[in-house]
């Protein structure tokens, strides 16, 4: 059973919201003394989806936690969006594709990078994509 | 508006980022080398990027475009000084830094640029340039 201990929440609506987010989330995982490495992947894989969230759909909100989970603490980001929704998920999540004109290894990316990953999308609707990446993951 | 000084030393330019880069810094930096590189005609590049605590796919895609268009006009780019953690999150993030070299530090990039590039030769570049 996931146990939230702290939540936050920070609404990005310009791609300058993007570094004092990135800060927010870094002092988060040094909060609960992640290792570098690992801060590290989960801070680029929260820019990936931030940015993301900004090229789509022109920002949204993201939910910030620190979360528990037996003896391991960790941290779990809620990116949501309203924006168009992606219509074929599975292609989204496949190296190389994209329908901007950036590489597309953003969202599998992402998910390399972190422990769980979980999108959800609905077209017309928006998007949201929660990762978490443990402490010691 | 913010911008990421470039320093001219001989024929290289070297650039220090010591901020978090917003995209349009980081936008404004590709352009300004670009044309830093055209205007003193510079032979290559060097960026230490030893502060920057992440590097996602948009600032590897930045880095590749400076690699890139800076050897189309003839000049190499060197990377240095990434941090460990950068480059494992790098690789499994799957983005490879095409298009440029890297090295340790700074020390070893101009190493690198130095035998890339051969000797500076900035008193007589301007004998063959007829007047």
């Amino acid at each position: 059973m996931k146990i939230v201990l702290s939540k936050d929440r920070m609404r990005i609506e310009r791609e300058q919201d993007v570094v004092p987010f990135r800060a927010r989330v870094k002092e988060m995982a040094v909060k609960i003394g992640m290792s570098l490495v690992n801060q590290t992947k989960l801070i680029t894989a929260a820019s990936e989806l931030v940015r993301n969230m900004l090229k789509y759909a022109h920002g949204g909100i993201v939910v910030m936690e620190i979360i528990s989970q037996g003896r391991d603490n960790g941290i779990r980001l809620v990116f949501q969006d309203h924006g168009p929704g992606i219509p074929d998920t599975q292609l989204a999540m496949k190296d190389g594709y994209s329908t901007g004109k950036s590489l597309g290894i953003g969202l599998p990316g992402a998910k390399r990078l972190v422990n769980e990953f979980d999108l959800k999308s609905k077209v017309g609707e928006g998007t949201t994509v929660s990762i978490i990446k443990w402490k010691n993951g | 508006m913010d911008r990421i000084p470039i320093l001219r030393m001989g024929n290289l330019l070297l650039v220090t980022i010591q901020i978090d880069l917003y995209d349009r810094l980081a936008t404004n930096l590709e352009s300004d080398l670009v044309q830093m590189v055209s205007k003193t005609q510079a032979k290559g590049v060097l960026i230490d990027i030893s502060a920057l605590s992440i590097v996602d796919s948009f600032m590897g895609r930045i880095l590749g475009n400076i690699g890139s268009m800076s050897k189309i006009l003839d000049a190499e780019t060197v990377v240095v000084g990434m941090q460990p953690a950068v480059a494992i999150t790098l690789i499994e993030l799957g983005l490879e830094l095409k298009g440029v070299h890297t090295a340790l530090n700074v020390e070893k990039g101009m190493e690198l640029l130095r035998i890339k590039i051969g000797p500076d030769e900035e008193t007589d570049s301007d004998e063959d340039s007829p007047e």
